[in-house]
C-alpha cells in the first residue's frame, strides 16, 4: 500500500477533499490554520470542487456552516481551542437544527494562561453540545475519521453534526506515514450526500429550527436529539465495519490494544494514547499484563464496549488530558459512572491528570502510573488523583516565579519531604 | 529507531531540516515521523523539529513514541548561541551515546570542555566563501545534509531527492541551491558516516521512578500568572538572537534620527542629542535599519566577525566598544 508522509492538518484537508465537500466557511487559528490553508491552495488550483468562504469569526463561520447544511450540502470546516470557544453558542443552535455536516477541532489548551499546545479542555466544553465526537491518535486516524465522520453525520438516523478532534502539534504539526485511499473507493464508502428533506431553499421557502414556548415541546425536541446521538452507537459501529471491509483498517468505537488478558489497563484518549501504546509494549516486555483501553468514539460514549473490554480487569489508570475545576478529570468521571454497579467491573480507578497544555508524559510515568495502579488493587483503595508534575518543573517555575517578581513567603523555594519524592509513595 | 534533534532559530529553514531528513530517511525504507515545535513562532525564536525513524516492519506501522526526544541519538544545532539558551533545551537528555554536530566557528574540544559533555562532538563543516555561518536561506538544508551523512542509512540519491520533494514549491533554482549545499556537508562529514548509532527504548524494568511531587496550594496573589516585574523584558537580550550587526557608521550618518529609531521593529535604536545609537543587548539584527538609512551609513556585518573585532578592542585597549554594552 503507497504511503506518503502527512501532518495530521493535512491528513484532516484530505479527508475533507475526498470527501468531495461543496462549502469550507474557514477562520485562521493556530495551530489548525494549515488545514484551511491545504484546502484553500486545492479550491484556488482547481484540484478540488467546492467554494471556499471567509469568515469574520468562528461564530460567524459555525453559522455559516450549520445554514449551508440544512440547505443540503455537504460542508467542512476546521477550528481549534479558543475558536471553538467562541463558536460555541453556535455549536449547540446548529446541533439544535439537525444540520449535518464535519468540524475538525485541533486541540490546544485555553487561555488564561493563553497557550498552543494540546490538552481536551476545548472539545470538552462542546461534550454536551449535541455534535458527536470522534477522537483520533494519529494522522491515518484523522484522514480516516473525517469520512467516518460524515458517514455518522449524514446518516437518515443521526443527523447530526460530528467533530473530529486531533492534537495540535502532536498530530497537527507531526508528519507520519499515510495511506492516501483511493477516490472511487471513498465514492463507494461516501456517496454523493442524499439530504432526503434538508432543502432549505429561497425559492421555497420554510421555517427551520423554530422557537418553542414551554418546557414540554422544549424537552420534546432536545431529547430526540439524544436519541439521535445514542443511535449513532449503533451505525457507528455498522459504517465501521463497512469501513474496515473497503480499506482493511480497524476503527471501532474503542480501540482495544492488548486488553484481553490484562489485569491493568490505562484509559486514555487522543495522541498521547500511542505512548501509552508503547509503554504496553515495554510492560509486557518486563512481563507485565499491561493494556490500553481508548475510546475513539466519545459522544455518543461506548459504555458496552468500554464495560466489556474491561470485563475482569483488576485496575484501570485513567488519564485525562483535561481538568475540570473542582472535580478533576472528566473521563474519570465518566467512566466510573459508566461502570457503577456492573458486575465484573473493576475494582480500582486511578486517576491521573497529565498532559496538560500539551505537557509531557515520560515512558517512566506510564510505568509509574501501572505500579501505582497496583498498588491500589493489592490495598483495595485508590489513591486521591495525581497531577503528573515532577520537582525540575516546580523548580522551574520557581525560577519564573523569581524573575516576574512574584511575592512569595516561603524563603526555601524546594520543600517538601523525602517520602513525597518517591512519585506513587507520596499520598501518606 | 534513530531519534535526531534539530535545534535553530525561527527563520533558518529547521522545519524544513526535519522534513528533508524526514523524508530521505522514508525513501531510505524507514519508517519516520518528523514534527516541528514552535516555542513563539517569531523569527529568530528558538525552535526545534524531531525526526523518528524506525526500521519499516510493515505498512501501517506508525511510531508509537511521539513529542519531545528525551534521549536524543543526534543532536543538530544550527546555531551555537542556542547553547546558552535554557529554554532552547539543546543539551536535553544528551549522554555519552549521543553525537552533538554543532554549527559553529569555535572548535569541537573548546564546546565539549566549555558544556562538560562526554557525547560525540562534531562541528558542521562550512566552505570557505561561507562568512556568515547563520546565513538563512541554506543552513537547515546543509545541516540535514550533514546529519544524512552521520546517520550512515541515506545515499546522496535520496537525500537529494528529498530536497527536490520538500522545496519543488519554491523552484528549481532555491533546490539547486539547497541541494549543493547539503551534499558539500554530506561529503564533508564522510570520515564520520555512520557514527550515529540507533538507540533503544527505555526498558520499563529498574527504571528510574518519575521525581513527582505534590503541588502545594499556594494563594491566588502568588499563583495567578501575573508578572510583578514591571517592564523586564528588557533583561531579555534578544541580541542574542543576532547574527548580522548593524553598525552605524557616524561619518556619513545624517542625524535623520526620526527614520531608523521609527522603524526599527524592536524600538532597538535610541536616539541620545539627536544622534541614533543601536541598543545591541535588544537589536535581533533584522537588518530594516540598513534598508531604510538615507544617507546608507549603516552596514551589517557578520555577527561573529563583529565579535571577534570587539574582543580584538577590548585586549588593545582601544575599545570605544559596541555602544551599549554596559546598558
Amino acid at each position: 500500500m503507497d504511503q506518503t508522509l502527512l501532518t495530521g492538518n493535512v491528513a484532516a484537508a484530505w479527508g475533507a477533499r475526498l470527501a468531495a465537500v461543496d462549502y469550507i466557511p474557514a477562520f485562521p487559528i493556530t495551530p489548525q490554520t494549515e488545514i484551511i490553508e491545504t484546502l484553500g491552495a486545492w479550491v484556488d488550483t482547481g484540484e478540488m470542487p467546492g467554494r471556499m468562504v471567509t469568515l469574520e469569526s468562528e461564530h460567524s463561520m459555525l453559522t455559516a456552516a450549520g445554514a449551508a447544511a440544512a440547505t443540503g450540502v455537504r460542508v467542512f470546516s476546521a477550528t481549534s481551542s479558543q475558536g471553538l470557544l467562541h463558536a460555541m453558542e453556535m455549536l449547540y443552535t446548529v446541533s439544535g437544527w439537525r444540520a449535518p455536516f464535519v468540524l475538525v477541532n485541533v486541540s490546544r489548551g485555553l487561555s488564561a494562561p493563553i497557550t498552543l499546545e494540546a490538552d481536551h479542555n476545548d472539545i470538552l466544553a462542546a461534550r454536551d453540545s449535541g455534535f458527536l465526537q470522534i477522537h483520533c491518535a494519529d494522522c491515518q486516524e484523522v484522514l480516516d475519521g473525517v469520512l467516518l465522520a460524515y458517514r455518522l453525520a449524514e446518516d437518515p438516523g443521526v443527523r447530526l453534526p460530528v467533530l473530529v478532534n486531533l492534537d495540535g502539534f502532536y498530530l497537527s504539526f507531526t508528519r507520519e506515514p499515510v495511506s492516501l485511499p483511493d477516490p472511487a473507493a471513498v465514492a463507494r464508502f461516501l456517496p454523493p450526500f442524499d439530504p432526503g428533506n434538508i432543502r432549505f431553499a429561497a425559492s421555497a421557502p420554510e421555517s427551520q429550527a423554530v422557537a418553542v414556548l414551554g418546557g414540554s415541546p422544549y424537552s420534546y425536541f432536545r431529547y430526540e436529539t439524544h436519541l439521535a446521538a445514542q443511535n449513532a452507537l449503533a451505525v457507528y459501529d455498522r459504517v465501521a465495519g463497512e469501513f474496515e471491509s473497503l480499506f482493511g483498517r480497524q476503527r471501532q468505537a474503542v480501540e482495544a490494544y492488548r486488553t484481553g488478558d490484562a489485569d491493568i489497563v490505562f484509559y486514555m484518549m487522543g495522541s498521547f494514547a500511542t505512548k501509552a501504546r508503547e509503554a504496553v509494549d515495554r510492560l509486557r516486555e518486563a512481563g507485565q499484563k499491561v493494556g490500553l483501553l481508548r475510546p475513539r468514539l466519545l459522544r455518543p460514549f461506548p459504555t458496552d464496549a468500554i464495560a466489556a473490554a474491561l470485563d475482569g480487569v483488576q485496575g484501570v489508570a485513567v488519564i485525562d488530558q483535561n481538568l475540570s475545576m473542582g472535580q478533576g478529570g472528566v473521563l474519570h468521571t465518566e467512566l466510573a459512572a459508566s461502570l457503577y454497579g456492573r458486575p465484573g467491573a473493576p475494582a480500582i480507578l486511578t486517576s491521573f491528570i497529565g498532559g496538560l497544555g500539551g505537557r509531557e508524559i515520560t515512558p517512566e510515568e506510564f510505568y509509574q502510573m501501572v505500579a501505582v495502579t497496583r498498588e491500589a488493587v493489592t490495598a483495595g483503595k485508590a489513591p486521591p488523583p495525581r497531577l503528573l508534575y515532577t520537582e525540575a518543573e516546580l523548580r522551574e517555575i520557581r525560577k519564573l516565579q523569581a524573575v516576574a517578581q512574584v511575592e512569595r513567603e516561603e524563603t526555601t523555594p524546594l520543600r517538601w519531604s523525602e517520602d513525597s519524592n518517591q512519585g506513587g509513595a507520596g499520598h501518606e | 529507531m534513530y531519534r535526531i534533534r534539530i535545534h535553530g532559530r525561527g527563520g533558518q529553514g529547521i522545519k524544513m531540516a526535519s522534513r528533508i531528513l524526514g523524508t530521505a530517511l522514508f525513501r531510505s525504507g524507514f519508517t519516520v515521523q518528523d514534527a516541528p515545535k514552535y516555542g513563539a513562532e517569531r523569527r529568530g525564536a528558538p525552535i526545534f523539529s524531531t525526526v523518528r525513524a524506525a526500521r519499516a516492519t510493515g505498512p501501517g506501522q506508525a511510531i508509537n513514541e511521539r513529542g519531545i526526544i528525551h534521549r536524543p541519538d543526534l543532536v543538530v544545532v544550527a546555531d551555537d548561541t542556542l547553547l546558552a539558551v535554557p529554554a532552547a533545551g539543546t543539551l536535553l537528555g544528551i549522554d555519552s551515546g549521543s553525537v552533538v554536530l554543532v554549527n559553529s566557528h569555535e572548535k569541537a574540544a573548546t564546546w565539549r570542555e566549555r558544556l562538560n559533555l562526554d557525547a560525540t562532538l562534531l562541528i558542521l563543516p562550512a566552505g570557505e566563501e561561507v562568512e556568515d555561518r547563520a546565513e538563512l536561506p541554506h543552513v537547515g538544508a546543509t545541516c540535514a545534509g550533514a546529519a544524512a551523512c552521520l546517520l550512515g542509512v541515506i545515499e546522496p540519491e535520496a537525500l537529494a531527492a528529498a530536497i527536490a520533494e520538500e522545496l519543488a514549491g519554491l523552484g528549481e533554482p532555491v533546490v539547486e541551491k539547497n541541494r549543493t549545499r547539503a551534499l558539500a556537508a554530506f561529503t564533508a562529514m564522510m570520515d564520520q558516516r555512520g557514527v550515529v548509532r540507533e538507540g533503544t527504548a527505555i526498558a520499563a524494568e529498574g527504571f528510574t521512578p518519575p521525581s513527582w511531587i505534590e503541588l502545594p496550594f499556594e494563594d491566588a496573589s502568588i499563583s495567578a500568572p501575573d508578572i510583578r516585574a514591571a517592564a523586564n523584558s528588557v533583561q531579555v537580550r534578544t541580541g542574542l538572537w543576532r547574527t548580522l550587526r548593524p553598525v552605524i557608521d557616524y561619518d556619513h550618518c545624517g542625524k535623520c534620527w526620526w527614520v531608523c529609531s521609527t522603524f526599527c521593529p524592536d524600538s532597538a535604536i535610541l536616539v541620545e542629542n539627536g544622534l541614533p545609537v543601536i541598543d545591541y543587548d535588544h537589536c535581533k539584527g533584522c537588518m530594516v535599519c540598513v534598508g531604510v538609512c538615507p544617507p546608507h551609513a549603516i552596514a551589517g556585518i557578520p555577527e561573529y566577525l563583529a565579535q571577534a573585532q570587539d574582543a580584538l578592542e577590548t585586549e588593545t585597549g582601544e575599545s570605544n566598544g559596541p555602544d551599549t554594552a554596559d546598558r
